[in-house]
């Protein structure tokens, strides 16, 4: 079988942008959440996200281009150029290459906007460019035409596990010979009045206002919800051969995926943890690896007291008495939720853990919760060489995706 | 009363703001091919200048505008029929 090889990252996220940037604050411990800048939440019950403040589009479009386009894919085109100015492909071959990239949202900024537009001018108020802007596989078809991507292309929506979904489907394009390289991942820029109001009121969002940075503290006993974020993560994924043609450097092998449905309910997760817990299986199973060689596992972690916990026992419902052994991070403590962005920018993270040989932490665990038990790395990073390391994903409509990456042998 | 610099520099502005080199917008420039506006782009100018103007600029007009200038005058006709 094809084997499927990580060779570039590509991150905008609220604790950095670009690969190095992005790792050097896992490295730190910093937490990217703050007071909203983008608009006045005085109003509201939560005041607090993580945003990618002073983001630039400018490195990779034109005014002209950035101007037609929403922030969530503004931030896909720069996360897939970075990834590929990190894999060293300055032009992919056209016909061999393609793009799987979602959004879990979509364009919510450039709706909200329009239908003001159409309640204060009526219809001819509403801006021809709004089907474009909105239209949720705007990132993956604006990333082809950027870089000239004429492979399969297309985007998946599965809320928070839309950026795993979205490299695991591309691994498959790569193993089935649709193309040689794939563009993977997802971008999210959903935070605005309408849908900060709507997490709010699903009482998702964590109110700690008056202190944004401990705000997110997966696994901790005084978790209240997750901080909203929004970013991007594009990876480059090629087959071993393709890699091996060009001289590249390789981060990771992409060695398992696995997907399931809780078919439980539309935001808890079933309480046992029986869909999460059959992804990862998947996942180790499309690896063929046992539970006992998961050195890391990189954790949905959304800091919501259903998700951390059931999450918990899932994990020991694969791993058993490994459970214990193996460090369980959640990198939300410091990006927030990127929603649809979330699942690639972990496995960016979990990719990193391998190749440069050590595990992030998670922060503002100060008491966990009696439930979760397992090792969450609260102390701060590890120097420690990880060879195997599973990504965690679950997504509002109990859709759920695993990914495992390993590095050399 | 409106003039025809005013009209022009509200399109200036406009297309500015999308993100077009300043220096390339002039009364000649040829919308499609020296300012590489597809019909969305001029529906979006047309809706942003009656925005600006007050005015209503019936859909089939637009088919005619081949320069800025026949957009400055278009939109200056449009004025004068409102007014």
């Amino acid at each position: 079988m094809t084997k499927v090889v990580v060779t570039g990252l590509g991150v905008v996220t609220p604790i950095g942008v670009g690969a190095d940037a992005f790792w050097a604050g896992l490295m730190e411990g910093r937490s990217g959440a703050g007071e909203i800048a983008s608009f006045d939440a005085s109003a509201y019950p939560v005041r607090i996200a993580a945003e990618v403040r002073d983001f630039d589009a400018s490195s990779h479009l034109t005014g002209r281009e950035a101007a037609r386009m929403d922030r969530f894919c503004q931030m896909g085109v720069v996360a897939a150029g970075l990834a590929l100015d990190d894999a060293g492909l300055s032009s992919p071959d056209p016909e061999r290459t393609g793009v799987v990239v979602g959004t879990g949202i979509g364009g919510l900024a450039t709706i909200e906007e329009q239908h003001t537009a159409l309640v204060e001018r009526g219809p001819r108020g509403v801006s021809p460019f709004m089907v474009p802007r909105l239209m949720p596989n705007g990132g993956a078809a604006a990333i082809s035409m950027r870089f000239g991507l004429h492979g399969p292309n297309h985007s998946i929506a599965t809320a928070c596990a839309t950026g795993a979904h979205a490299v695991g489907e591309a691994a498959l394009a790569i193993r089935y010979g649709r193309a040689d390289t794939m563009l993977a991942g997802g971008s999210e820029a959903a935070l605005t009045p309408l849908s900060l109001a709507a997490f709010a009121r699903m009482g998702a969002l964590s109110r700690r206002n008056d202190d944004p940075g401990r705000a997110s503290r997966p696994f901790d006993a005084q978790r209240d919800g997750f901080v909203f974020g929004e970013g991007a993560g594009i990876l480059v994924l090629e087959s071993e051969e393709s890699a091996r043609r060009r001289g590249a450097r390789v981060l990771a092998e992409v060695a398992g995926y696995g997907a399931s449905a809780d078919a439980f309910h539309v935001t808890q997760p079933d309480p046992r943890g029986a869909g999460a817990a059959r992804a990862m299986r998947a996942a180790l199973d499309d690896a063929r690896i046992d539970p006992s060689d998961v050195e890391h596992i990189n954790a949905h972690g959304t800091s919501t007291p259903f998700n951390d916990r059931i999450e918990t026992i899932a994990i020991k419902e694969v791993f058993g008495n490994e459970a214990k052994r193996i460090p369980v991070v959640s990198t939300k403590s410091q990006t927030g939720h990127l929603l649809g962005a979330a699942g690639a920018v972990e496995a960016a993270a979990s990719i990193l853990a391998i190749h440069r040989g050590a595990i992030p932490s998670t922060i503002n665990l100060d008491n966990p919760d009696p439930e979760c038990d397992l090792d969450y790395v609260p102390e701060g990073p590890r120097e420690e060489s990880v060879r195997i390391a599973l990504s965690n994903s679950f997504g509002f409509g109990g859709q759920n995706a695993c990914l495992v990456f390993s590095g050399s042998p | 009363m409106t003039d025809r610099q005013e009209i022009f520099e509200a399109i200036e502005a406009h297309l500015v703001a999308r993100g077009l080199d300043q220096d390339s917008i002039t009364m000649q420039a040829d919308l499609l091919r020296d300012l590489d506006l597809d019909s969305l782009d001029t529906m979006e100018l047309t809706v942003g200048m009656e925005e600006r103007f007050g005015v209503e600029i019936p859909d089939t007009e637009l088919e005619s505008l081949r320069t800025v200038e026949d957009a400055v005058d278009l939109i200056g006709r449009r004025i004068a029929v409102n007014a």
